[in-house]
């Protein structure tokens, strides 16, 4: 059920195994029937950790989403609350209890991924306290993806970090981090980049302190971890993805592992059946590596997808042919004992062809290239000093907003701040054009940085560029050679960082490290006696990449290459606040004051 | 040790052996005699205090406290009301149940710790007698009233006061009672007369125990075994009646002859024996009564008090300390005369063997012959631990090491533990600690707990020595010692702060995972907060000083430590709990110093409190943010009035901000407000709330030209926008006339494409043909593409020689029909490809 988790490096379902373990004893406490009301926004990454069969082993017999009024009917022993510890949520749950005139039934809440006291105070105001049986916590930070990939999935991290300077992420990353420390060892060596890099690491060490003497003695799993803050790296995520996964969660967006697509592609074609009965349903794909193909395709940039699809194509028809071959009973057998493989294999094929057929669609567009043209101009660093003319038309024909400003950010972002007078156009343009109301987005996107007026004459931009050879003018597409191919040119600041820290190491960019924000350190964290790894000869490192603020799946897929490079020496696990591509994440920064309720 | 079995008595098939563990190093002038003793279990300390109706009422009776060998550790006069029972808690607590109910604490130091009471009814009807006894829920204390209630605490940490039904026809106390432990409640028995009762939560149920005889004998005594699986009923006959104590079994009925109801009566059974047997005690006689009809009769020359033990039964008297066991089974095989169990053998083989003998090898030879070398010295190994004497533990252990020599694949783990076991008791056994624990005791207490023991004890240096010895994890072991040490270190009174947290902080630097803040609150309740706050400071866990800090109302200190510890949770508890302390104005001054809490605070205002967030900004000057606020809440405002007046005054923040471009965005958007309420007073336009492009295309659409034409000029709109709009505008109606007539206008700022475009996304081929002339040299080819002109735009491409233009072209042409026009297309891609 969960093998993807285990065919990495690092066995993540140990992780995953004791966040069951845990869920289990918190229904065991609940004796009884139950049913379990959702903060709807829990239950993607629960799925991840536990299905619905787990639950009903333990007597979970309904599930409801958490919203206002009476409960719906349940005839159950125990009701429990899963929701995040939010306020406003509280207030949702008072109104549940208050409604609820059985009497006869048990409440709990548990709080994910930490209890807190404002919330008790707030259900205590509300007079509802009293009505729970059981108040607690289910610590979930770091939830396993796959095989080499964590996140806690905290949709507004960065803009509560970088925003409105509350650092509660940041200390459930520190938390997280100390439980991983506690199934995988202590990590030697930790570097960082950024402000908030170092607001953890401080916090671990002090959490190390705090927990001194209850010392786990594991051999260590992880050899490094590194600290990357989003802000360091503004560029990568606002621009377009051309790995195929990227492109899929550019485009239909992936949530928690699923993506929905548009069914008409996925029909079922029968002969005899006219087409007037499509699918109305959006077809819904589960994607991870467990999914032989796709872990083969999905770090691929998307022009070399449809080469690997058709080579695969050739593979699987070749092998439905060998039943011509079998001759003997036995190889009959055996050509029968593969069919089940290989009917998976040709419909994740089936599946794949109609995925890229799609997004084929819409990289072949003008719009698409011309799109793509600008931000590799920018990326290069041509006219950027000016108003853009792209933009603006895109503007004039009143182009999705979150387009519009990926666009204006990634102008500002690659001249290190736009001339005030440049910028006060856009500004003017998008108030105009989609409303006066997105003032206050505007006024997040300063103060973030990824919208800024040029201060300082010098604009280190091409700098950075040319030492960490950002752009690669011939990006090999097909078979690649470097991670620049996942942006089809660009490589990726983050991953850059990334790859000098492992080879020559950080000290020969101390000039661009200082340009980029926030501090770099390192330390290193003291190893029980007897604990120290001997090293097999060409034995790889591993390297924990924790991406405070949200990583794409470009860069996740930069990394993958890294690891598979035979020369590296380095594997690469990654963890991050959120799964994030360049509208997602702007659009955590937007306002929306209109629709607020007066 | 020839004399091993000297003191061994047979009962049935087992044997009984009296060890003797002190000579008591106290000196009793009255003896026992009219005293109150308590003595804890598992080798406990002993309390002692004189009954007070023996004393004149003018006297103080002293209250005294002894280690198991008769070390004084505490003494000191009782100063309040009347005793009926002394008791001692798991925790090594000293537990005085007054005759008014009160139940006070006292530790081992003879400090007093705190009271409870067991009930206000009983402050008049007094306590006539009183039990404390030990369930896996913790010590628990029971009494019967004088108007005969019965009212159980089963936990005093946790009291919960439980009153039990009434018993038919009870009057005064019972005869005798005992509390049991069944089926995880606590119940209590008693005997009325010849009657007995079973008391639980609910219900008073009357009991036979089958075969009691002679029938209507009235039960003067009754124990209970401390595993509560057993029950003893002592008859004004003198019958002593054994069974199980769900009362359905008997196991036994012995006739003692004797009619005087005995002064104690104690089981005294070793685990796992088959043989339960009870001890009796009057004042001149000791007699022990199994299950045959057997007994063994001890003279006692003293009055003698008995404790129960797990696998035994202490007997504490004026002169000496003595336990009573069952002999263990091993050692009964090694020991019992002309044994030819295999240890006994071996024992004896490496006697001779010391003895520089060949018999030695004889003895061997004949345990190998049997195969039951590994056997011999499990047993010696096993046998040691259950041995008091030093000298017998060290020939056995000897024994057994030399047993091992010839063994090749022997664990040596049972040996090697053992021999920690035995040094460790060994220590604990010494007068001069004085907890004479067995093996077996020790084993089911835990080191854990007997740790615990020496601590109360204030024997930390032995505590310490012993979790080294046994490597104990020093977060359980040294470090919660330290902890201890320390706690007991701040209340003493007398030093000054800063010697006593130069003492500490010296003594527990090395040690992990010290509670700093737990020694802190020990200190704070004695009353030394600046102590306290000393102390706090050694805290690593910020998290744990914020509780304490909040406590001492040091809230300052509290949320700088609430920050440090990275918990937002702990900083909103502070924020939350500073607000409501202190007036508004310090309450933001605080903040003001403490930005991480002034930003969690505003995180919360603008979810909860938005009138508050305002104040904050206020009080900061933060203009800035004091517009955008102005800006969002302008959206809250139902009516267009009130809505222009709050973005005015965000108008006046963000010029006070020196946000010129905010500042005229917002007026901006006032004057649009304005003029669309205007139109849509007189036109009905429903533009309110529109965006300024929206309006425009809105008037356009509905053909007010002039006034879309008057907001393009008041806001200067880029006229790369209005063209855009208008061409779209034009096209969408249809209105091909106008279009033409606006393409011959003044000189188009976005070029002719668009004017292709927009035709095209009407379909209309024929308008669109008349732009591609007009359009760049440089988007022809698009153009001519876009109304699907391919020759056209072949020509253009050639012409421009643009390898991608040309490329563009080729993936328009369909190869079938286009032949001729796709060579002609290679072949300049060629030329164009040599350049």
């Amino acid at each position: 059920m969960a093998a993807h988790l285990t065919n990495g490096r690092v066995n993540l379902n140990i992780l995953r195994e004791a966040a069951r373990k845990e869920l289990r004893e918190f229904l065991d406490k609940c004796a009884g029937t139950k049913a379990i009301v959702w903060d709807e926004y829990l239950t993607g990454p629960f799925g991840l950790i536990a299905q619905y069969s787990l639950l009903k082993e333990h007597e979970v017999e309904k599930m409801f989403t958490l919203k206002g009024g009476r409960l719906p009917p349940a005839d159950v022993k125990n009701i429990i609350f899963f929701v995040r510890p939010r306020l406003e949520l509280m207030d949702i749950i008072a109104e549940n209890v208050f409604s609820d005139k059985t009497n006869s039934r048990d409440f709990h809440i548990l709080f994910v991924p930490r209890r807190s006291m404002l919330c008790e105070q707030r259900l205590k105001e509300q007079g509802v306290q009293g009505s729970f049986t059981n108040i607690d916590e289910y610590i979930l930070d770091l939830i396993p993806y796959d095989g080499d990939l964590l996140s806690m999935e905290s949709e507004s991290a960065f803009r509560e970090c970088y925003l409105e300077n509350d650092q509660t992420s940041l200390y459930h990353t520190a938390k997280g981090l100390m439980t991983l420390q506690a199934l995988y060892g202590t990590i030697p060596q930790i570097y960082g980049k950024g402000e908030c890099a170092r607001h953890v690491a401080n916090m671990m060490l002090r959490m190390k302190r705090e927990f001194a003497g209850s010392q786990n003695q594991i051999l260590p799993v992880f050899d490094t971890l590194l600290l990357l803050d989003r802000n360091v790296d503004l560029l990568t995520p606002l621009a377009t993805q051309l790995t195929y996964e990227g492109l899929i969660d550019e485009i239909y967006g992936i949530t928690n592992g699923y993506v929905k697509l548009p069914p008409e592609k996925f029909a079922q074609k029968k002969q005899g059946e006219g087409s007037k009965d499509l699918p109305t349903e959006p077809k819904k794909l589960q994607l991870n590596s467990a999914e032989e193909l796709y872990a083969e395709i999905r770090d691929k940039n998307f022009n070399a997808v449809g080469a690997a699809l058709s080579k695969k194509a050739k593979i699987i028809s070749a092998a439905f042919e060998e039943r011509h071959n079998a001759k003997t009973v036995g190889e009959i057998k055996q050509f029968v004992s593969q069919l089940p493989h290989m009917q998976a294999a040709r419909s994740s094929l089936a599946n794949h062809t109609s995925i890229a057929e799609l997004i084929k669609d819409i990289t072949t567009s003008e719009a698409f290239f011309d799109n793509l043209t600008v931000e590799q101009e920018f990326m290069t660093g041509v006219d950027t000093d000016k108003v853009n003319t792209y933009i603006e038309d895109c503007i004039a024909q009143k182009a999705p907003l979150i387009k519009v400003l990926r666009l204006v950010c990634m102008q500002s972002v690659c001249s290190n701040g736009l001339k005030q007078k440049v910028l006060d156009f856009y500004k003017r343009e998008i108030l105009q054009t989609y409303g006066y109301e997105h003032m206050l987005t505007l006024n997040n996107l300063e103060k973030t940085g990824l919208l800024k007026p040029q201060t300082s004459s010098r604009n280190n931009y091409p700098t950075i560029r040319k030492t960490l050879k950002l752009w690669m003018e011939d990006a090999n597409e097909q078979t690649p050679n470097d991670i620049s191919y996942v942006y089809s040119g660009y490589a990726p600041l983050s991953i850059r960082l990334t790859q000098v820290l492992a080879r020559p190491g950080w000290r020969s960019i101390e000039e661009v490290l200082k340009m980029l924000p926030g501090p770099h350190f390192e330390e290193r964290q003291q190893l029980p006696a007897g604990l120290h790894k001997k090293r097999q000869q060409g034995e790889n490192r591993t390297t924990l990449v924790f991406f405070l603020g949200g990583v794409t799946y470009a860069e996740i897929a930069a990394l993958r290459f890294l690891s598979q490079m035979e020369d590296s020496g380095m594997e690469y696990i990654i963890a991050t606040t959120k799964l994030i591509n360049g509208s997602s994440w702007v659009k955590s920064l937007m306002d929306h004051p209109e629709t607020q309720c007066p | 040790m020839a004399f091993i079995t000297a003191n061994w008595n047979p009962l049935g098939e087992a044997f009984y052996r009296k060890v003797e563990l002190y000579d008591m190093s106290w000196v009793l002038r009255d003896g026992l005699r009219d005293s109150l003793v308590a003595a804890a279990p598992y080798g406990g300390p002993i309390a002692m205090m004189k009954e007070s109706r023996c004393l004149s009422p003018s006297v103080r009776p002293q209250l005294e406290i002894y280690t198991a060998s008769g070390v004084i550790m505490a003494t000191f006069p009782w100063k309040s009301g009347p005793v009926v029972l002394l008791g001692w808690s798991v925790s090594d607590e000293l537990l005085c149940v007054q005759q008014d109910g009160t139940v006070l604490v006292y530790d081992l130091t003879g400090a007093f710790q705190r009271h409870f009471s067991m009930g206000q009814e009983v402050v008049q009807s007094h306590v006539m007698e009183a039990k404390v006894f030990h369930s896996p829920y913790g010590t628990g204390i029971a009494i019967v009233t004088g108007s005969s209630h019965f009212t159980l605490a089963t936990n005093i940490d946790e009291l919960k006061l439980r009153r039990l039904p009434e018993v038919p026809g009870l009057q005064g106390s019972p005869s005798c009672w005992a509390v049991l432990n069944q089926d995880r409640q606590t119940k209590v028995l008693l005997a009325n007369g010849p009657d007995l009762y079973l008391l639980d939560n609910t219900s008073c149920t009357a009991v036979v125990p089958p075969g009691v005889s002679p029938q209507g004998s009235v039960f003067v005594h009754m124990a209970v075994s401390f595993s509560y699986k057993y029950l003893a009923l002592f008859t004004d006959t003198g019958h002593l009646w054994t069974g199980h104590a769900h009362l359905q079994d008997k196991l036994s009925e012995v006739d003692t002859k004797i009619r005087s109801p005995p002064k104690q009566m104690v089981w005294c059974r070793r685990p796992k024996s088959q043989q339960p047997s009870v001890v009796v005690m009057w004042d001149r006689l000791l007699l022990v009564a199994g299950i045959c009809n057997d007994t063994i009769q001890y003279p006692l020359e003293e009055q003698c008090v008995c404790v129960g033990e797990l696998d035994g039964v202490r007997l504490v008297s004026p002169s000496r300390h003595e336990l009573l066991q069952e002999v263990p089974l091993v050692c009964e095989e090694i020991f019992k005369i002309a044994s030819m169990s295999p240890g006994a053998l071996l024992l004896e083989a490496h006697k001779e063997y010391q003895k520089s003998s060949q018999k030695a090898d004889e003895y061997l030879r004949e345990i190998k012959e049997q195969g039951m070398l590994g056997e011999a010295v499990r047993q010696c190994v096993e046998a040691a631990g259950h041995e008091h004497d030093t000298h017998t533990q060290k020939a056995l252990l000897r024994a057994a090491s030399f047993g091992k020599c010839f063994l090749t694949n022997l664990s040596p783990e049972a040996f090697v533990g053992v021999c920690r076991d035995l040094r460790v008791l060994n220590a604990v056994r010494d007068p001069s600690i004085g907890i004479p624990i067995t093996h077996t005791q020790y084993k089911q207490m835990t080191v854990q707990v007997l740790i615990d023991r020496l601590v109360y004890r204030r024997l930390h240096p032995l505590a310490i020595e012993v979790c080294r010895y046994l490597k104990t994890p020093e977060y359980q072991g040294v470090s919660r010692i330290l902890r201890h040490w320390a706690c007991t270190k701040v209340q003493q009174k007398g030093d000054s702060d800063d010697v006593i947290v130069r003492c500490i902080s010296s003594r527990l630097a090395e040690a992990p995972g010290i509670s700093y803040s737990h020694i802190a609150s020990k200190a704070y309740d004695s009353g030394r907060t600046e102590l306290a706050i000393k102390l706090l400071d050694y805290e690593a866990r910020s998290g744990e000083q914020v509780p304490l800090l909040l406590k001492m109302k040091r809230s300052q200190l509290a949320l700088s430590k609430a920050i440090e510890s990275g918990d937002t949770d702990l900083v909103y508890t502070v924020v939350s709990y500073v607000k409501n302390e202190m007036n508004r104005g310090d309450f933001f001054m605080t903040l003001r110093n403490q930005p991480v809490a002034l930003s969690l605070y505003r995180q919360f205002c603008k979810l909860q409190e938005q009138e508050t967030l305002k104040d904050l900004y206020n009080q900061d000057d933060d203009h800035q943010e004091l517009a955008n606020y102005y800006v969002s809440a302008s959206y809250r405002e139902k009516r267009l009035e009130s809505r222009l007046s709050v973005l005015q005054s965000a108008v006046d923040e963000y010029n006070k901000a020196k946000n010129e471009f905010s500042a005229k965005a917002t007026e901006e958007e006032m004057r649009l407000l304005r003029f669309q309420r205007k139109l849509d007073d007189e036109k009905g336009a429903g533009l309110l709330g529109l965006s300024l492009q929206a309006t425009m295309e809105a008037l356009l659409a509905s053909g007010l030209q002039k006034q879309a034409d008057h907001l393009y000029r008041d806001f200067r709109v880029s006229d790369k926008r209005y063209w855009w709009l208008k061409l779209r505008s034009l096209a969408e109606k249809e209105e091909w006339e106008e279009l033409e007539k606006f393409s011959k206008g003044k000189k188009s700022p976005v070029g002719y494409l668009p004017f292709v475009e927009v035709c095209m996304k009407r379909s209309n081929k024929y308008e669109a043909k008349k732009y591609v002339t007009k359009v760049t040299p440089e988007q022809r080819v698009r153009a001519h593409l876009a109304v699907g002109d391919v020759e056209g735009a072949a020509e253009a491409a050639i012409e421009r020689r643009s390898e991608a233009e040309i490329g563009a072209v080729i993936s328009h042409c369909s190869s079938s029909s286009q032949r001729l026009l796709l060579d002609k297309l290679q072949r300049a891609l060629a030329t164009a490809n040599r350049k």
